[in-house]
């Protein structure tokens, strides 16, 4: 990836005017139309507020933004969302980096094991989420079931925790085979020489790993680290919808999710747009730490 | 653990020339079933959730109303197929792997021919407002659809578009990440080629047609799997503009099939519909496993 789009460019190229103008039309409209214009309009209604009746927009400023950020329920949807992602990534990544360590130590069957764990990345998030919820149901779920055996009395409907838990495991499940596929990549490109080298110097396999492999694996991390946050914070609303619909209350009311609640389901234009542009500049900054981060990994 | 790998430290470093995943740190014995064992407890992580929604999905409801459900598949596989795909709850599934089909489809196909063409464009022509284009096309990289969810709902009940395959397909391929791509590779392929072309005087879309796009087949391949399963898996987008059941995405529609009420969900059924939910994607990624990794890695960089 260069810095600058344009800093390559083709020394032989074709003449006319029309032909290129043409071709790059049907994605201007498209992208003028579908993203340009409502992403405008996003910002733009994020200064206002409708009066009551809905006939006319009253510019506030910034206002919808201070009544935001003092809302207590915004902030704790922050709040939420930053638990969420945390606990997202560290189930995802440490499953996937933990699967990819035991198959990048065999030299054969790596493979199979591969071919066995990819394929989960295709299980839609809301899929996932109904899989989920029919294992700890309340009434009918096998989990839920034994789990009152032993004496335990799970009901994610009641209790913020358990229902957090829930969403949790739901959303890094899937997100399992995704990591480990670049965690294996990036643990197959290291190497052997070198962890030979420490094996001679006899390094135990957890030295070794800590020592030499964890380091060395660190691009591969940092760049999972932000595409699993990114995932955790815009990706999951489907894992989030189907079990518990931000509740009980508002314990699993990530900031997607409260976009979507307060924008559709409870109307409010002004809050809706001014939260959607709250998360655009958080998504922007980590675009932009993802670039900065990959620029890096390639030149590592 | 440990005695492997003092065992591993005694044998001598001698290394065949090429054999490079071969070695000393290789794992034997006690370590490798360990090893094995661990897979296996991953897989069977992994595994268990899909396993019980295929039991579900081939047992009867009183089965399931009385926990706890067996954990061996049933008898009534055809009869819960049939029913879902024939009546389903809201609308038969048939129906709704019909729609999830177009859609996905529309938007693999959709995106990757305007994208094609307009990093065509700019690759290989000189023309005004070239470089305003390509950073409008780098803004869009970076914004979900679920971030403006509103005003772009608004714009497609504007265009009259609700509960319509343009309205399904067209928000969701507004953006430039395939492009970016295709630039990207567009920018390897040999100056020579293009050369040759106009010597012998090809014109642009002769060159585009007969030379890039066959060059092209694995990235746009590869670009299609992703895209497919993107697609394929979409929910909040169709879950706003798909009001009438006959026009709902699978993978939105499990949800739609739960009660309202305190009724109990037609468990069969739901599970039978999360399995067919299921089973296109994973034959794309299962079956087009290299491509698929190749376009992974790429999109991501």
């Amino acid at each position: 990836m260069t810095g600058t789009p344009a800093a390559m460019d083709k020394r032989v190229t074709f003449k006319g005017l029309w032909l290129p103008l043409l071709l790059v039309l049907p994605q201007i409209v498209i992208t003028a139309v579908f993203f340009f214009y409502p992403a405008g309009q996003a910002i733009w209604q994020s200064l206002y507020i409708p009066d009551p009746f809905g006939l006319s927009m009253k510019f506030v400023g910034l206002g919808n933004f201070e009544y935001l950020l003092g809302d207590p329920y915004y902030r704790a949807s922050f709040l939420t969302t930053a638990v969420f992602s945390v606990l997202v990534t560290v189930v995802s990544m440490g499953v996937a980096l933990w699967l990819a360590v035991l198959a990048d130590r065999l030299i054969k069957g790596s493979g199979t094991y591969r071919t066995l764990l990819i394929w989960p990345y295709a299980v839609a998030p809301a899929v996932a989420g109904v899989l989920w919820l029919f294992m700890f149901n309340t009434r009918v779920g096998v989990v839920t079931w034994y789990l009152g055996v032993l004496g335990y009395d799970w009901n994610h409907v009641l209790n913020d925790n358990e229902a957090m838990g829930l969403v949790v495991i739901a959303s890094a499940w899937g997100r399992i085979s995704y990591n480990f596929l670049f965690f294996l990549a990036g643990l197959q490109s290291i190497p052997r020489s070198v962890i030979e080298a420490a094996a001679i110097d006899g390094a135990r396999f957890w030295t070794r790993f800590r020592t030499i492999v964890f380091p060395l694996l660190s691009p591969t991390t940092f760049f999972l680290l932000v595409v699993n946050v990114v995932y955790a914070f815009f990706e999951t609303f489907g894992v989030i919808h189907t079990i518990t619909s931000g509740g009980p209350q508002q314990a699993t009311t990530i900031l997607v999710y409260k976009v979507y609640a307060d924008g559709f389901v409870g109307q409010d234009l002004g809050s809706s747009a001014a939260q959607s542009v709250i998360l655009l500049a958080i998504v922007s900054v980590l675009t932009i730490i993802q670039f900065r981060f990959v620029e890096r990994r390639v030149h590592y | 653990m440990t005695g492997r790998d003092a065992l591993a430290a005694e044998t001598p470093p001698v290394k065949a020339p090429g054999a490079d995943h071969d070695g000393m740190v290789e794992r034997r014995g006690a370590g490798l079933w360990l090893t094995h064992l661990g897979l296996i407890v991953g897989l069977l992580f992994i595994f268990f959730p899909i396993w019980l929604a295929f039991v579900a999905s081939t047992i009867s409801q009183p089965e399931i109303a009385r926990p706890p459900m067996p954990l061996l598949p049933g008898d009534q596989f055809i009869e819960n197929y049939t029913r879902a795909l024939t009546s389903g709850i809201n609308a038969p599934v048939a129906l709704m792997l019909g729609n999830s089909l177009v859609m996905a489809l529309g938007i693999a196909f959709g995106k990757i021919a305007i994208s094609l063409l307009s990093a065509f464009a700019i690759v290989y022509f000189r023309f005004p407002g070239r470089q305003l284009f390509f950073w409008l096309i780098f803004l869009t990289l970076m914004l979900p659809v679920e971030v403006r969810i509103v005003p772009t709902y608004e714009v497609v009940a504007g265009f009259g578009m609700l509960n319509s395959y343009s309205g399904l397909i067209f928000p969701l391929i507004a953006s430039a990440t395939a492009t970016f791509l295709f630039r990207q590779f567009f920018m390897t392929v040999p100056d020579e080629l293009a050369e040759a072309a106009r010597v012998d005087g090809a014109r642009p879309m002769r060159f585009f047609f007969d030379i890039l796009l066959p060059m092209s087949r694995t990235n746009i391949a590869a670009l299609f799997v992703i895209l497919f399963i993107y697609g394929w898996n979409q929910y909040l987008w169709p879950l706003l503009i798909t009001t009438d059941p006959s026009m709902n995405t699978i993978v939105m529609g499990i949800k739609q099939m739960f009660p309202s009420g305190d009724d109990i969900a037609d468990w069969p059924v739901i599970m039978a519909t999360s399995i067919l939910a299921m089973i296109p994607p994973v034959i794309v990624v299962v079956g087009m496993q290299r491509l698929f990794i190749r376009g992974l890695v790429e999109s991501e960089k």
